[in-house]
């Protein structure tokens, strides 16, 4: 059960993702990637990591395709120009090749060296994250807390314009 | 057949390569991003399947999937810059299609 699972999960993390690098229009683009993101946070599932599967889903899936969809919607790209469609057969045919070759590579090969789970998930749960995020991790924790402030500021600076920034300057 | 550690990576090798081959090969500013961030998210799994297989009951590894939740935060804040400048971009050359951004090239 497992294995058709992680099969399926790897063919919906890794068909949008070659739809994200070959289609023509940056909106089809963003909606393959939030799928994309959903077929992975489903094989962090499948690891047993539910918190950063929640946070891949909210974060990735959530926000930072919404936020492509706005910036998309914001500055009008239009569509690429129409791919040849001999240099777009030839790199799908590339891909086949990559993909099925590593598979019957890796998939020929019997169990590995890890392929065995006998522990118990050390991520399970978000209580394991946040004990160690608030003991032994903390001043990294802390520093990305001023980092997202940094980049938040950053953003204000760069798209207010070059006009505004000259007034800000003279103040 | 059971789904071990180099099936992870297969895919996550994959998922890299496509985001790689995208970053070169495509022109619109946005695509390139968003490829970018399939590289990103390639890293994350697998950096989550590492820790998961290479843990035991003894030695918890947790460090794999702390490094997991620092990367989201700050792919978060890298895309809110990136988008930022390129919609300066934008307003800029009125254009995000590499090939006709050719400020520094004369």
């Amino acid at each position: 059960m497992k294995e058709i699972l992680f099969h399926f999960f790897a063919a919906l993390t890794l068909v949008p993702a070659f739809f994200v690098a070959t289609s023509r229009k940056p909106v089809n683009a963003a909606m393959n990637m939030m799928l994309s993101f959903v077929g992975l946070s489903a094989m962090f599932v499948l690891l047993e990591t539910y918190f950063l599967a929640v946070l891949q889903v909210l974060v990735y899936a959530g926000a930072i395709v919404v936020l492509f969809l706005f910036i998309v919607m914001l500055i009008d790209a239009g569509k690429s120009p129409q791919p040849n469609i001999i240099r777009f057969l030839a790199s799908l045919a590339a891909f086949a090749l990559l993909v099925f070759g590593g598979y019957t590579l890796v998939f020929s090969g019997g169990a590995g060296p890890f392929a065995e789970i006998s522990t118990e998930s050390p991520a399970n749960m978000a209580q394991n994250f946040g004990t160690l995020l608030f003991t032994r991790y903390l001043l990294p924790f802390q520093i990305t807390g001023f980092m997202l402030l940094i980049a938040m500021i950053g953003v204000i600076v760069v798209s207010k314009g070059p006009e505004e920034e000259n007034e800000g300057g003279a103040e | 057949m059971i789904i071990g550690l180099e099936h992870y990576l297969f895919v996550a090798v994959l998922l890299f390569s496509i985001g790689f081959f995208g970053v070169l090969l495509r022109k619109n500013t946005l695509v390139v991003f968003m490829c970018l961030e399939l590289m990103l998210s390639a890293s994350i799994l697998a950096l989550i399947a590492f820790s998961r297989f290479n843990s035991t009951p003894s030695h918890p590894l947790m460090e794999g999937n702390l490094l997991v939740l620092f990367i989201i935060a700050i792919a978060a804040c890298e895309v809110a810059v990136g988008l930022a400048i390129i919609v300066a971009l934008w307003r800029r050359n009125q254009t995000v299609e590499l090939d006709e951004i050719t400020e520094l090239k004369h």
